[in-house]
């Protein structure tokens, strides 16, 4: 059952560094996304994906009484959704904000904040 | 249905926490509480400064009363919902985390009392003491967090507080940078999630005593190298090591000044002290495999953060490369693993924190009095305020690591170890990263302080609540310059106590060793 996963897991981790390596900043923004996604998926594959046995205690046992699914991961990964999801939507904003102000969503072209043409210090009085 | 007790004794804590060990969990509680509170009170400016400073101060005090208790009686140990672990998540204060804790607290009071007069209305209406005190949520538990799923999630709340100072009155220019800080950072924190998805599936648990445990139990058939490399590549990136450090010179220089002093503080150094529970406490032997890879970039990060100083004009840009060069000397003293190495990065780490805060305060300051950041167009300060020059001095020569001052003492522990076995090659990168700081930073004093101003000075004073947290951060570095004994003997016990987590472990564990 892990294999086809890891392999998912590779295709989404190889799509997602291949957007982010673009200049323009939408296509980073979905890299990270899809960066978010495959992190999910990773966490679920290394909790062991067991299916069909929900982790529940049969009555009058306390202990599981047999091999159950691992239920930690789907509490990770939640957290992880949710923190993953309020960035993006952050980031969203921010690069909408971007393209308002500067007028471009090419990375190469934002240079406010360190523009090329900066002076060196000066040598002397 | 019918509950064994004696099952539900194993599996739950059952007496009452100690009222001696809540300070645990309080200064991240505490902070959430208030940063709650300021958030209702948004809309009213005036109030915030008035909350949000006492508040800090209490935060400082819980702090200092937890760093008491640790001292005093060792790592302590709380679990979330009274689980016992590794099941529940674990807070557990150890000495290193607890200095952090507090240098962290100290250097955000001090903001906050450095924000009264420099954030101005719109500044607090964009919610600047909300954003500081959730910040310092994100700080607090990242210091004092035992569970390394847990320590993710207050990076993120941290990472998402920074976004909100950072981008607070949404230039053009901060917008620029924001951009730049928020995706490399994110990434980086993507990075360490994906390590610790590993970790999970490697030992099957989160909580960093067991992690350390297991890994010494048995680490000959897991895949702990990767682990270790993943995290220092991710940790790196948080705390700006060189060849991940390019986001921090893009966007250091863009928010608010008093923002850029926190940040300078704070946030790099969290990653610092990620570095050294991962490296040093989890994966020792990693660290030893890795220790010569580390050094190298130690020694690249130092050069190319004192280099880049001596290359800028923009002094608030100059500082964003001081602090690179600061953090390259934390990571030799990481990558020499000995208890005088690791003590040295813990103690620089801490003099980092209240000389980098208090460095962009004089710059802000600087700026205002000479209306301008540049070093072609700054001159004349000297004759504008002789004390704001003098405390200047006093940082820069801190910084650059010279004696009397708090750089001195961890910069000699490095060099030191570094000599001991053997790698001179660090000690002369240490040296030579302080000689070109002092060339840097001297410079600034003689085109900025000494040097005559080109055309008449903005007529501005420096408000006192600019001014105090400025001279108070600076009294400290002179104090534990002149007086480091107490802090030496301090940070070689967390040294210590990172190395070899015996007490760490039977805190978490109690009745196991």
């Amino acid at each position: 059952m892990e294999v086809p996963f890891i392999l998912l897991v590779g295709l989404f981790f190889a799509a997602a560094v291949y957007l982010m390596l673009s200049k323009f900043l939408v296509r980073v923004l979905l890299g990270v996304v899809l960066l978010g996604n495959a992190v999910n998926l990773l966490l679920f594959t290394n909790g062991r994906i067991l299916r069909e046995v929900p982790p529940i205690i049969p009555a009058g046992h306390d202990v599981p009484a047999t091999l159950t699914a691992n239920p930690l991961p789907q509490a990770l990964i939640l957290t992880a959704i949710v923190i993953s999801f309020s960035f993006f939507a952050f980031l969203l904003v921010l690069v909408y904000r971007a393209y308002q102000d500067l007028g471009t969503d090419n990375g190469n072209e934002m240079r406010l904040a360190e523009p090329e043409d900066e002076p060196l210090p000066p040598t002397g009085y | 249905m019918a509950v064994n007790p004696q099952d539900l004794s194993a599996a739950l804590v059952t007496t009452p926490v100690a009222t001696a060990d809540w300070p645990v969990v309080l200064p991240p509680a505490w902070c959430i509480l208030v940063g709650a509170v300021l958030l209702m009170l948004r809309k009213s400016l005036h109030v915030q400064g008035w909350i949000a400073v006492p508040a800090l101060a209490v935060l400082v005090a819980l702090d200092a009363l937890l760093l008491a208790h640790v001292a005093a009686n060792g790592p302590v140990t709380m679990v979330m919902g009274r689980w016992l672990p590794p099941f529940g998540i674990a807070f557990t204060a150890d000495l290193t985390g607890v200095l952090f804790a507090l240098s962290g607290a100290v250097v955000a009071l001090a903001g906050g009392v450095h924000a009264l007069a420099d954030i101005d209305g719109s500044g607090r209406r964009y919610g600047f003491y909300p954003f500081l005190l959730l910040l310092m949520a994100g700080v607090s538990g990242a210091f004092l967090t035992g569970d390394i799923f847990n320590l993710y999630v207050w990076f993120e709340v941290l990472l998402i507080s920074s976004f909100g100072l950072i981008t607070l009155g949404s230039e053009p220019r901060q917008i620029d940078g924001a951009i730049k800080y928020a995706f490399l950072n994110l990434i980086a924190t993507t990075l360490f999630l994906i390590a610790t998805g590993y970790l999970y599936g490697v030992f099957g648990t989160l909580n960093m005593a067991d992690i350390a445990a297991k890994a010494a139990a048995g680490r000959e058939h897991l895949p702990l190298m990767t682990l270790a490399t993943l995290y220092l590549l991710a940790f790196g990136m948080k705390a700006a090591a060189f060849p991940v450090n390019f986001w921090l010179p893009a966007s250091y220089h863009t928010p608010k000044v008093v923002v850029s002093a926190l940040f300078a503080g704070l946030l790099t150094k969290v990653g610092i002290y990620a570095l050294l529970r991962t490296l040093v406490m989890l994966f020792p032997v990693e660290r030893e495999a890795l220790s010569f890879v580390i050094a190298l970039i130690a020694v690249a990060t130092m050069l190319v953060g004192a280099l880049g100083a001596l290359g800028q004009s923009d002094i608030r840009r100059l500082l964003g490369y001081v602090v690179i060069s600061g953090i390259g000397v934390m990571l030799a003293g990481l990558s020499l693993g000995s208890p005088g190495g690791i003590g040295g990065a813990i103690f620089y780490a801490l003099h980092s924190m209240v000389v980098m805060t208090a460095l962009y305060m004089a710059a802000g300051l600087a700026g205002r009095l000479a209306g301008s950041f540049d070093l072609n167009r700054l001159g004349g300060l000297y004759t504008r305020s002789a004390l704001f020059s003098a405390l200047s001095l006093v940082l820069f020569f801190a910084v650059s690591g010279l004696p009397p001052f708090s750089g001195f003492w961890p910069k000699v522990m490095v060099a030191k170890a570094a000599i001991d076995i053997g790698a001179w090659w660090l000690t002369a990168a240490v040296f030579l990263t302080g000689f070109l700081t002092t060339i840097a930073l001297g410079r600034v004093f003689l085109l900025a302080y000494w040097r005559p101003a080109a055309d008449a000075l903005p007529a501005v004073a420096i408000p006192a609540s600019a001014l105090l947290p400025l001279a108070a951060l600076t009294a400290l570095t002179v104090v534990f310059g002149l007086f480091p004994e107490a802090l030496l003997s301090t940070v070689q016990h967390a040294a210590e106590g990172l190395s070899d987590p015996r007490a760490y472990l039977g805190s978490v564990f109690p009745g196991v060793n």
